[in-house]
């Protein structure tokens, strides 16, 4: 095991804390229009963010994304791909699929008349400094930077509020309704995928990421998978599983996202200083509707990261990681066991307890780290979910797990009308379980309803729709687009481009360092009255 | 006088278990009436047409 490598985390912030963030793409349907194409739809909810975030008092700028420093084709072990041998979807840096015009050229009568009333937009910068765009076929929210998991879940759940609003306007216009699903299959044989992206000192080994990190993802969705009706890929097999994303995964390591998934990713784009920095990308997870879900996955996600870190994470090799992330997901019982070495034989929850337990021993002491309260929910939940396993059933294991909670709702409705579980009508509950609609999505009508222990006050959401998180560079970057939205040209996470009165050529300013650009050191800059040159100038002595 | 107070026991063991099936009893309306309640709000939710709806979900792969 490799030594404790240094921390990168300023002085000052709490101890734990990590620059990470969320994506969502969202599932995107209107059941009234069939000849829209999904990509003519997810452009119509960008172009209503727009309207969205101005009658929060906010904006979406319109400013093209700058692919600069996208390189999804470097490999985090040390190689980059050709591009000639790169899969077409991989080139996520060539904006292909943000062309307004060729989308045009799809028919549809509904289209033509929502083109006449505002341009297509396909990439905003909100804001609250998240990035809102037409990713492939679905709409996609990418968080502002945050520096805890409490935060994270803040901000994500902020996106789906923003989401759900912009698929209720653009619905308006399109005069048919738009559906917005926070899932991860269609049950037909298509994924599409919740990441997650943690900063890690490029000073810890690749290698030790990954034998840290297989046996923990393997487990992960144990504590916060969001469930699914339907075993395989097109959901051919009756029954109920605990992720959304299990079936999608053929690799352990590697740099693809839409074909071969692995577990563990190697796309290396910091959008930071890459020689002190890595982009850790977490692809294997399930989009959590349930905030206490969402909090474990991110906050013990960085608490094992922070283990690696240190030296500290529980050594333990899977025989079969890949087929292992099935056997678990498919075993609601929680009983299957897995084969480690040393002739071990552990299950998902012993997995998930071994880094709690390292966690624990390591950070239980701090009463001020940044996962000091995500490190106990996990607890609670590992506990909760031994006592269900035991017995056969247990409210708090209902209350605290997404996944639990939806079986326990699929269970009784089962019972009822004694339903086989390829009924439809279990289908369309989980289907449901994730549509953003408020007073339609049945999780966000279990959560109204009690039945989901609540994290984040909604007072807190509704602020984050329309403000950027204070201790990030997010800050800069959401408040220019809100205090100059006429001077932002383009954006990227590490950059800003502006044009700037009285100046002929742009001004690109950097935003290197995620730590820095925060609320306390851009204090007074966009203020009314301040011009954008002042935040110009303090931004280059970054 | 033995007999009195063997039916004034029998009567407070009969008691005893009538009050606890009272409970049991409650507590089961309560529940059930709590879940029959939630299902019935799910009802109102769910789309009426489940199985058209189910078929015509389809997505385009993504990341």
């Amino acid at each position: 095991m490799s030594g404790p490598v240094p921390s990168l985390v300023p002085d000052g912030v709490r101890p734990g804390s990590r620059v990470m963030g969320t994506e969502s793409e969202f599932g995107v349907l209107a059941p009234g229009a069939p000849s829209l194409t999904p990509t003519q739809l997810s452009a119509a909810v960008t172009t209503a963010m727009v309207e969205v975030t101005e009658r929060l008092g906010s904006r979406g700028a319109a400013a093209p994304w700058d692919y600069v420093h996208e390189r999804p084709l470097d490999d985090a072990r040390g190689f980059r791909r050709g591009r000639d041998e790169a899969d077409p979807s991989q080139l996520t840096d060539e904006g292909r699929v943000l062309d307004a015009r060729q989308i045009a050229l799809e028919d549809g009568d509904a289209w033509e008349s929502l083109r006449e009333e505002s341009p297509v937009l396909m990439n905003l910068v909100l804001g609250n400094g998240a990035r809102f765009y037409v990713d492939h076929a679905h709409p996609e929210y990418s968080s502002p930077e945050t520096t805890n998991s409490l935060d994270a879940v803040t901000w994500d759940a902020a996106g789906d509020r923003l989401a759900s609003l912009a698929a209720g306007l653009a619905g308006e216009r399109l005069g048919t309704e738009v559906l917005l699903h926070k899932n991860n299959t269609d049950g037909k044989g298509q994924s599409y995928g919740t990441h997650e992206n943690y900063l890690v000192p490029r000073a810890v080994p690749f290698d030790a990421l990954v034998r840290g990190l297989l046996p923990f993802f393997v487990s992960r969705p144990v504590t916060c998978g969001a469930g699914r009706v339907g075993l395989g890929r097109r959901g051919e097999r009756p029954g109920f599983q605990l992720s959304q994303r299990a079936d999608f995964f053929e690799n352990t390591v590697g740099l693809e996202t839409t074909i071969r998934r692995p577990l563990v990713n190697t796309r290396d784009e910091p959008h930071a200083d890459d020689a002190r920095w890595r982009r850790l990308h977490v692809i294997p997870g399930d989009a959590n509707l349930h905030q206490v879900s969402a909090a474990i996955r991110l906050g013990s996600t960085s608490l094992v990261l922070r283990l690696v870190e240190d030296g500290l994470a529980p050594e333990v090799t899977l025989a079969d990681p890949v087929a292992d992330v099935a056997r678990v997901s498919h075993d609601p019982t929680l009983r299957v066991t897995l084969v480690a070495d040393a002739g071990r034989r552990l299950s998902a929850l012993d997995l998930q307890e071994l880094y709690l337990e390292a966690a624990e021993a390591a950070y239980g002491a701090e009463t001020d780290g940044a996962e000091t309260a995500t490190l106990r929910l996990w607890r609670r939940a590992v506990d909760a979910l031994r006592r269900d396993a035991a017995g056969g059933g247990d409210d708090e294991a209902a209350r605290l797990v997404e996944w639990r909670a939806k079986l326990s709702l699929l269970r009784r409705y089962r019972e009822r009308g004694s339903l086989p579980w390829d009924d439809p009508r279990l289908a369309m509950i989980d289907l449901q379980w994730s549509d953003l609609r408020p007073g339609r999505g049945l999780a966000l009508a279990l959560a109204a309803r009690g039945e989901l222990e609540p994290l984040v006050a909604e007072d807190a959401v509704e602020a984050a729709r329309v403000t950027p998180p204070r201790d990030s560079r997010a800050w800069t970057r959401g408040r220019t687009v809100t205090a100059f939205p006429d001077a932002v040209v383009a954006a990227n996470w590490d950059s800003l481009s502006l044009a700037l009165p009285h100046r002929a050529e742009l001004v690109r300013v950097g935003l290197a360092n995620p730590w820095l650009g925060t609320e306390p050191a851009t204090r007074g800059l966009f203020d009314g009255g301040v011009p954008v040159e002042r935040l110009v100038a303090s931004l280059r002595g970054l | 006088m033995a007999q009195e107070r063997s039916q004034r026991q029998h009567s407070a063991w009969q008691q005893s278990q009538e009050h606890e099936q009272e409970a049991v009893g409650a507590a089961k309306v309560s529940r059930s009436a709590g879940v029959d309640d939630l299902l019935d709000e799910i009802d109102s939710l769910l789309e009426s047409n489940a199985e058209e709806f189910v078929k015509g979900y389809v997505q385009k792969g993504g990341q």
